[in-house]
């Protein structure tokens, strides 16, 4: 085995453990930690596909800022005791357990029959360059230059939204 | 680079990178860390008329090694009421965040722990390693205190961080690269050729950019105090509000590490802000090397350019911290959005303005 | 291969190496008898009332979601603050109008007081007030 493939095992394992315990989970403050440590080994992911950029910014936004929402949305509802989370209403959990296994046999059939042959790719060796981000700037300003533009307005009505629905929310 | 040499002199990567990575550890932050207790002591004391440590060692100068043998035969004492995983990892996850920050920073022209093109934006993500072990800290402590003092900072870190990452974009901008070592590079020969003072630019432009680098100085400066969370910006430890903010809990070697972490994570901020306007590890006025002719006093000088200016900053944060009094929360909150941030703002398409044309 | 990150990573194995070792040498020559008061949350010394679990106010939220946005906002100007030269005043107008936009949110912010943090209400009476209450209360001096 190579280092590479090494690697990707234990960040497989680390990232499936996480996202697993974070479910099972009852202390919400235990759950958004286990969440923070799924985002680093999607990190290393990135990294393992020579996207340093998006790694970085993957850590940035969702270990640094994600997190921090998360946190004090916990202690703003108060989630100290897990009584509080009990959903009484069980019709909820049967939609959500019949989604997750329609989700499931799409992964199945999307991973064992149709993508089986491509499974096995490999990384082609210019994808450094190609992950590096004087590449992403130069694709961001030819290719994709109305959705860099939109991404602001996206921003901006996440803005007003965020403030409207924390003020009806709240207060 | 000195990596690659021990990594080929050991033979293994593993081992020579691993010692590459011990130097910074060994060499300087422990080292930097005692004496920078101590002179923050003696700083508080020379602002308020005392005389400060002088007992240990003559001038005191021993009394924060005696107190780092003292913490170390401390009892541990981890309350029953505490969360145990979670108070543990808490100064295991704090101190990796402020050592990976370590990785990127350029010493001298022949050692920098980890060559990544994307330097600054990467010491800043590591940054929210400390965010996690703050909270995880005055979480597992199950005291209102602890738990007040790390919302508090967390909001404030935050907060602060969108001016102190504007200033830097701004910058970058004129610098155009992100890696703080090819930022030093630039910044050769004499100090006129620091970015602050306009950097390697020549004609009328160099003049112009002056005052917007010195204003994105200032703002990353004030920005990064917040960061840390020294005073003007320390209400997330304000000892007379609460008690010790988020570590109040720990004890002995755990507390060490905390304060490792802290004075560790000074020198980063103050090295970025080294390395971006400041010249790096270039020397102000050309290399005794050079004039000598004696080719291996350059780096060793390059070394202590970079320390010294970084330690001078550090210097900076600790007369702040004795000269100024705390913000309210209400102002820190003010200061970020409604001053820094427009500032810098302005900053940034003033600049873009003049590196334009 | 080792890659640039992977130095990182030796760097974050190191410190959790060091911080490992300091915690054993302190094991091994410290003493250890914790008592029932030891053991006490020390808070600030007295002894403990309540749980610590306290109900945070909603501007930490609102801190936090506008500093969500602005962070998306930047990581996104980064890659166009390094290459904007060479496009010439063609990229400084794309990252400009990106600009303007978030700072209209901002403005926005600004105009419905989410920027405000909550100030102390109560102001300290001035020293005419303070006499002249007294002087109601006890007659003149």
């Amino acid at each position: 085995m190579t280092l590479e493939q090494i690697t990707f095992i234990i960040l497989a394992l680390i990232g499936l453990t996480s996202a697993l315990m974070l479910i099972i989970q009852k202390n919400p403050v235990y759950s958004v930690l286990l969440l923070i440590l799924h985002f680093f080994a999607l990190a290393g992911f990135y990294l393992l596909l020579n996207a340093q950029f998006i790694a970085v910014l993957q850590i940035l936004v969702y270990a640094g800022a994600i997190m921090v929402l998360f946190v004090f949305v916990i202690m703003l509802l108060n989630l100290s005791n897990e009584e509080a989370l009990k959903d009484p209403f069980n019709l909820r959990k049967i939609i959500a357990s019949i989604f997750g296994v329609v989700l499931i046999l799409q992964f199945g059939v999307f991973f064992f029959i149709k993508a089986k042959d491509d499974l096995n790719v490999t990384i082609s060796p210019n994808s450094i360059e190609a992950g590096s981000i004087k590449k992403i700037s130069e694709v961001l300003f030819s290719t994709y230059l109305i959705p860099f533009e939109v991404t602001s307005f996206i921003l901006l009505v996440g803005i007003i939204a965020a403030i409207v629905l924390a003020k009806r929310k709240f207060e | 680079m000195i990596p690659d040499y021990l990594a080929e002199f050991f033979g293994n990567k593993f081992i020579g990178y691993l010692i590459a990575a011990a130097l910074p550890l060994f060499l300087w932050i422990l080292p930097y860390a005692l004496y920078a207790v101590y002179a923050e002591r003696k700083v508080s004391a020379f602002m308020q008329d005392r005389i400060g440590p002088n007992r240990v060692g003559p001038k005191g100068l021993f009394q924060t090694i005696a107190d780092i043998l003292k913490l170390i035969q401390k009892e541990d004492i981890v309350p029953a009421s505490a969360d145990k995983p979670l108070f543990v990892m808490a100064p295991y996850v704090i101190f990796a965040g402020t050592f990976a920050a370590f990785a990127a920073l350029p010493f001298s022209s022949i050692y920098i722990g980890s060559n990544i093109n994307l330097g600054v934006f990467y010491i800043m993500a590591v940054s929210s390693f400390s965010v996690v072990g703050i909270l995880m800290a005055g979480w597992a402590g199950n005291n209102k205190y602890s738990l007040y003092g790390a919302m508090r900072s967390v909001a404030q870190i935050v907060s602060y961080e969108v001016p102190a990452l504007l200033a830097i974009v701004s910058a970058v901008m004129v610098i155009g690269s992100l890696n703080l070592n090819e930022i030093s590079e630039m910044q050769t020969a004499y100090f006129w050729n620091w970015w602050i003072f306009g950097g390697p630019v020549v004609g009328i432009k160099k003049f112009l950019l002056i005052i917007p680098m010195t204003i994105a100085f200032i703002i990353f400066f004030i920005a990064s105090l917040a960061e840390v969370n020294r005073t003007p910006f320390d209400i997330p430890e304000a000892e007379s509000e609460l008690v010790a903010g988020f570590h109040t809990e720990y004890t002995g070697m755990k507390f060490a590490m905390f304060f490792l972490a802290e004075y560790g994570n000074m020198f980063v901020v103050s090295a970025i802000s080294v390395s971006i306007f400041f010249g790096g590890w270039q020397s102000p006025f050309g290399y005794l090397g050079n004039s000598l002719g004696i080719s291996w006093l350059i780096p060793v000088e390059q070394v202590f350019w970079f320390l010294f200016k970084g330690s001078l900053l550090v210097l900076v944060q600790m007369w702040l911290r004795w000269t100024l009094p705390r913000l309210r929360v209400d102002q820190l909150m003010t200061v970020c959005w409604k001053y820094l941030t427009p500032y810098a703002f302005i900053n940034l398409v003033l600049i873009g303005i003049i590196t334009l044309f | 291969m080792l890659t640039e990150f992977g130095k990182v990573l030796i760097f974050i194995f190191l410190a959790i190496i060091f911080v490992a070792l300091a915690f054993i040498v302190n094991r091994l020559i410290r003493p250890a008898r914790p008592t029932r008061e030891k053991v006490l949350t020390y808070e600030c010394g007295e002894n403990p009332i309540g749980s610590p679990w306290i109900k945070f106010n909603v501007r930490f939220y609102v801190v936090a979601l506008i500093f969500l946005l602005f962070d998306v906002e930047i990581t996104l100007l980064i890659p166009w603050a390094l290459v904007y030269k060479e496009y010439g005043v063609y990229g400084f107008i794309v990252g400009f109008l990106f600009l303007f936009i978030l700072m209209l949110g901002m403005l926005y912010e600004w105009r419905k007081g989410d920027l405000d943090w909550v100030k102390p209400e109560v102001k300290p009476k001035d020293l005419k007030t303070v006499m002249e209450e007294f002087e109601k209360e006890y007659g003149k001096i």
